[in-house]
């Protein structure tokens, strides 16, 4: 055990040092010479953040488009994810849960940002591409969460109103939901809280948003706008956590 | 006997919320643009379909193959690198922003003096800004600073990540038991040795777990920090994307997956044999 948990140490240092090697990364001229003065010059520029009123207006539009893009992109996440979860809960027989679960497992694997350059080239510029991107990330992972919530939830109500005459369609609705609605409401707003994060980024790949804006004035060399921009997406992001702290307290606990 | 309700008494309200919540989310639709019809269009349709034709087979010609060999181990050294950097800034600051080895706290049960508090604010305050700032900003901002390329994605994980440890190696600090680090600052011991014989040991075990499954994390963030330039697997996923080469596109995609799933199971199988 000894020896091999110093197996498993020599191990990791040597991955690491390799890794350096690998990247061929020279922390030495990071901080030689006059590169640290122009860092130094860089960085001095986002120390006067520009709060001109037209830029102000610029951003609050630019949080409103992120926050519209989150809010719409995970209000369709929700409903597809429903509609997928249904089958992946296997209520339409085995076929058709493997394959939903796949599908599932598929949207869910890869990232916002990579579905986000997928949908700026099939759908152009701008924050519907993002809107696009954050619904089929999302509807994966709640189409995942929901379809465990569905397993989980007792079916004896369902089964009383289907025994009684009920419709599948109305032991669905009133045997069933009235049960998961709690649970599908606080997982959509969770991701709903994600996805406010993700917003403001995906606009690097040119979907929209505070993102586009900041990769716009850092590509024009406008460091006093960037900086407004990172302040902004600061704000909103410690708003969202604050908010959330708050409503998961006063609702949840 | 069982009779149909005439209706449902909860009807109405559930009508209410409905359309209070379509009226809020209404100009959310025109802010954020949204137009599925654009799926569909014609042209649209042709090109996307165009390009998804070229996903199969991914494409795996020996030229290629070794050049995502070299991503994905550029993706890997990323991770790595950038983790033993975010560990450098990390322990000091969780050991200068834990309450844990406060001297004026062993004779006050556990409570440091509000002076003391106030000490550890600016660490805190660092911490907090550091992970505040998404990776993927920072990436940003680095490429504009120190040039494309994975130093720039290296930099970003240490400091966002250096961000994320200290708070909860802090914390982890905090939660063990204080009684022999109380012990071993009362008898007189200097504040680092009581760190190691009194805390380090109960702590380590969380530690361990907890960093392995952020340099997980990491793995994953160093792959979409590609995309703003930071070098690794995304770079060239962005690359192929950009010049519509489909099987490419589809091959890294795969990788990606595989590495993410392989980092899963390594990274299980470190925790279980650490602690």
């Amino acid at each position: 055990m000894r020896a091999g948990n110093l197996i498993l140490l020599a191990a990791i240092l040597g991955a690491v040092a390799a890794s350096f090697v690998y990247l061929g990364i020279d922390l030495g001229a990071l901080v030689a010479g006059d590169s640290l003065a122009q860092m130094g010059k860089y960085a001095s520029g986002f120390l006067q953040p520009d709060f001109s009123a037209a830029h102000l207006q610029a951003i609050g539009r630019g949080a409103l488009e992120t926050l519209a893009m989150s809010a719409i992109g995970t209000l369709l996440a929700a409903l597809l994810g429903l509609a997928l979860a249904l089958p992946a809960a296997g209520r339409f027989g085995g076929v058709a849960l493997h394959l939903t679960r796949l599908l599932l497992n598929a949207l869910r694997a890869i990232p916002e940002l990579v579905w986000a350059a997928l949908m700026v080239l099939a759908a152009g510029l701008g924050p519907n591409a993002g809107t696009l991107a954050l619904a089929l990330h999302t509807a994966g992972v709640l189409g995942r969460l929901f379809a465990e919530a569905l397993e989980n939830t007792p079916r004896e109500p369902a089964d009383a109103i289907r025994e009684s005459g009920g419709g599948r369609m109305l032991a669905f609705c009133y045997g069933t939901l009235p049960g998961v609605w709690p649970q599908l409401v606080a997982y959509t707003l969770y991701r709903w809280e994600n996805n406010i994060r993700m917003a403001s980024v995906l606009g690097f790949v040119g979907a929209g948003g505070l993102g586009q804006m900041l990769y716009v004035s850092l590509s024009l060399f406008q460091e006093a706008q960037a900086a407004t921009v990172i302040l902004a997406m600061l704000l909103l992001v410690l708003a969202v956590d604050a908010l959330s702290g708050w409503a998961r307290q006063r609702w949840v606990s | 006997m069982l009779t149909t309700a005439p209706r449902d008494p909860a009807a109405l309200p559930r009508l209410l919320i409905t359309v209070l919540a379509l009226l809020l989310l209404w100009p959310g639709l025109s802010l954020s643009e949204l137009d599925l019809a654009v799926l569909v269009d014609g042209d649209n349709t042709r090109a996307m379909g165009n390009f998804l034709a070229g996903f199969w087979p991914p494409a795996h010609d020996g030229e290629f193959l070794a050049l995502l060999g070299r991503a994905t181990l550029e993706t890997l050294a990323i991770a790595t690198a950038g983790m033993s950097l975010a560990l450098l800034i990390a322990v000091p600051a969780a050991l200068l922003a834990s309450r844990a080895l406060s001297l004026s706290a062993v004779h006050r049960g556990g409570r440091p003096a509000w002076w003391a508090n106030l000490a550890r604010w600016p660490v805190r305050g660092l911490l907090i800004f550091l992970r505040s700032v998404p990776e993927i900003v920072w990436a940003l901002l680095f490429v504009r600073a120190v040039g494309l390329g994975p130093t720039a994605g290296v930099l970003a994980i240490a400091i966002t990540y250096a961000g994320m440890l200290g708070k909860v190696y802090a914390e982890i600090f905090e939660s063990v038991d204080a009684r022999p680090t109380r012990a071993l600052l009362g008898a007189g011991s200097s504040r680092l040795s009581a760190f190691a014989y009194g805390v380090l040991p109960n702590a380590a075990g969380e530690m361990l777990s907890y960093t392995v499954y952020r340099w997980e994390c990491a793995i994953r963030a160093s792959v979409v920090m590609g995309f703003v330039g930071a070098g690794g697997l995304g770079q060239q996923i962005d690359l192929s994307l950009r010049m519509f080469a489909g099987g490419e596109v589809a091959s890294m995609l795969l990788t990606f997956l595989l590495l993410v799933l392989l980092a899963d199971q390594f990274s299980r199988l470190l925790r279980a044999r650490l602690t």
